[in-house]
């Protein structure tokens, strides 16, 4: 080499992974809608102490059901005077947490089930693999109101009930995954570099599944917020005084007709959140979906 | 070619009467028949045939990376360094891959994970086998990726597969193999055969020069004669999952004795007798089905020399010098067209 001219290199910074997907993201303006509001709704769930104007479980009697923009109540009162801001503003830390809790319970199962299974095939994949089916095949709600039924009404256990209902959901998704990836050449190469079984599903292969389940998981958490208020609104889930919004629907819905705003306004708090996470949802597959990718 | 002297180094590993068969719906394919072969330290064997000969079941079964089932040992041994590797539990199966059994791979646009840089990639070699930092795996990694040549290597552990092309990504998976403790062993399972040729060279030329540097043997896995004149000590062979050849390098290319080897190198275009002709020479027909295969000779079909004992019986050994043999009923026919 040493005859020849060096030739002049240029220093070429190649974007990472993550610099990537936001620059992405940056272009999709659904997507950035959806994460504008996730943050909104996870800032006021962090700094509700802060932010809600009163102690959201606080009656007054002579102020009940005040319409909002009146006498310094910005979205009005309830029937038993509570203020409807402070409530909705803890009634987001509650959903966050429903939302997040119970889709971190279906992913650390579904994806442990998912990737034991499609890895090791054979008659292990066939059993759970009919377990499952025998879960799909119950609608999604009545296996939820099973599970609660089965543990007793309380907002843990409906953050219990739906993380379980969603496991095959997801078992379902990452299997089908591994089972594409795992045929892959990098899988063998690995494996005859000395990468134990344990390694080559959990470090080589799952990895190279995650951008489906990613999206998953964004759009579960809209899910399950929506279905921990259902459950809330048939009395399975949160129990008063619980600011929960589900419950806040049920326990204010007579009042549809004389104070709209306390059975609105819960509504369009759930109609918000999942709306954030479908849209930031819907946005994440198309960046990451190579296929969705124009 | 290079100069053979003859080595007389320690047998590091020994496949004796090897039978490795695939149990599928429609039957039995005997991919490998009572295949012999060894390689000592500091050499490189090459196996040579055409596609479906067997040549990748073989080396799959040394570091049994074959699926089974529906693979299955039939019978035969393979020993490395004294031990039978087909007895042996799969967890001292695993502990040898990669510390003393390396294996590069054919595809290198698949065959590095997607998701993680190289680096990583080599220092997770390395994170398996040792226990050192994250950091000091990098930076072997660096060292490694400046060994097979590739350019800012501090820069370059920094890149994803993708980020690559086809000839770095291929140095990257002999970095990869490298990152073994103690390479006894390298399989190379077509190293080239997906690049170019001028990349090809350097490819082997650095296999070569490594060879030399950490000692280890190669069993180089391949179609291409060419690759196997730049590179082997000693050729075996192979047709339809058989052994029909083996010899040093010089005999193979200068005295062939089995009708396909003369086929094989037939069809080389730098063949001399190629000298302003037109055509090449191919061999006609194709391989055999091996669900379909009988006790002939698998190659009877499309041999020029084919005698009617051919399709009953396989032949046995004929020794012609100590360092070459080879299977087959006609072979002094061959030997007659050589001497021509």
């Amino acid at each position: 080499m040493s005859e020849h001219t060096q030739l002049e290199l240029l220093e070429i910074q190649e974007p990472g992974p993550w610099r990537e997907t936001w620059y992405n993201l940056k272009k999709n303006r659904g997507a950035m809608t959806g994460l504008g509001i996730i943050i909104f709704f996870i800032l006021l769930a962090l700094f509700a102490p802060l932010v809600a104007p009163q102690d959201p479980l606080d009656q007054l009697i002579e102020a009940r059901k005040i319409p909002p923009m009146t006498d310094g109540y910005i979205l009005g009162t309830d029937d038993l005077g509570r203020d409807m801001l402070s409530r909705l503003i803890y009634g987001a830390r509650i959903s966050m947490v429903i939302g997040i809790v119970s889709v971190g319970i279906s992913l650390f199962f579904g994806l442990i089930i998912g990737v034991v299974s499609a890895y090791y095939g054979g008659i292990l994949d066939k059993i759970v693999m009919r377990v499952i089916d025998i879960m799909l095949a119950f609608p999604y709600i009545l296996l939820t109101i099973v599970i609660v039924s089965i543990l007793g009404p309380s907002l843990t256990n409906a953050m219990i009930a739906i993380g379980i209902s969603q496991v095959p959901k997801y078992a379902r998704l990452v299997r089908a995954s591994v089972l594409a990836e795992k045929e892959n050449d990098y899988v063998i190469a690995e494996r005859a570099l000395g990468a134990s079984n344990l390694e080559l599903m959990f470090r080589t292969i799952l990895p190279n599944c995650l951008s489906a389940t990613i999206v998953q998981t964004t759009l579960g958490v809209g899910e399950a917020i929506l279905s921990s208020a259902g459950l809330s609104f048939l009395g399975l889930g949160a129990q008063p005084p619980t600011p929960e919004w589900g419950l806040m629907i049920a326990s204010s819905k007579e009042f549809i007709t004389n104070a709209w705003w306390i059975v609105t306004l819960p509504g369009i708090a759930i109609l918000l959140a999942v709306l954030g996470f479908n849209l930031f949802g819907d946005g994440l597959r198309d960046i990451l979906d190579p296929k969705m990718r124009s | 070619m290079k100069d053979t002297t003859k080595n007389t180094n320690k047998v590091l590993l020994s496949m004796e009467h090897l039978n490795f068969s695939f149990n599928i719906q429609r039957g039995v394919v005997k991919a490998v028949r009572d295949l012999s072969l060894t390689i000592r330290e500091g050499e490189t064997l090459t196996l040579v045939g055409e596609s479906g000969c067997g040549k990748s079941v073989t080396a799959h079964a040394i570091n049994q990376l074959n699926p089974m089932p529906p693979g299955e040992v039939v019978s035969g041994s393979i020993n490395f360094k004294g031990r039978d590797l087909l007895t042996l539990p799969m967890h001292e199966i695993e502990a040898l891959r990669g510390t003393q059994i390396s294996m590069i791979f054919q595809e290198p646009m698949t065959a590095l994970n997607p998701v993680f840089t190289i680096g990583s990639q080599i220092a997770d070699v390395f994170m398996t086998h040792q226990k050192i930092s994250k950091q000091e795996g990098l930076k072997r990694a660096v060292h490694l990726l400046d060994l097979v040549k590739i350019p800012s290597p501090e820069t370059r552990v920094h890149s994803y597969p993708h980020q690559l092309s086809g000839g770095m990504r291929q140095r990257a998976m002999i970095a990869m193999a490298l990152a073994s403790p103690e390479p006894g062993l390298m399989i190379a399972d077509e190293p080239t055969t997906a690049l170019d040729v001028t990349i090809q060279a350097q490819i082997l030329d650095l296999l070569n020069d490594l060879k030399s540097k950490v000692n280890m043997s190669i069993l180089l896995i391949t179609h291409d004669m060419g690759v196997v004149a730049e590179m082997a000590d000693r050729v075996a062979v192979m047709y339809a999952g058989r052994k029909v050849e083996e010899a040093d390098v010089f005999s193979i290319f200068e005295e062939p004795r089995h009708p396909y080897t003369l086929g094989l190198l037939n069809s080389l275009p730098s063949n001399q007798k190629y000298k302003g002709a037109r055509r090449l020479e191919a061999i006609d027909g194709t391989v055999p089905d091996l669900l379909t295969i009988g006790e002939g000779c698998p190659f009877c079909n499309r041999c020029t020399f084919a005698l009617p004992i051919c399709s009953k019986e396989f032949p046995g050994e004929t020794v012609i010098t100590e360092e070459h043999s080879v299977w087959c009923h006609n072979h002094k026919a061959v030997e007659e067209i050589i001497a021509k």
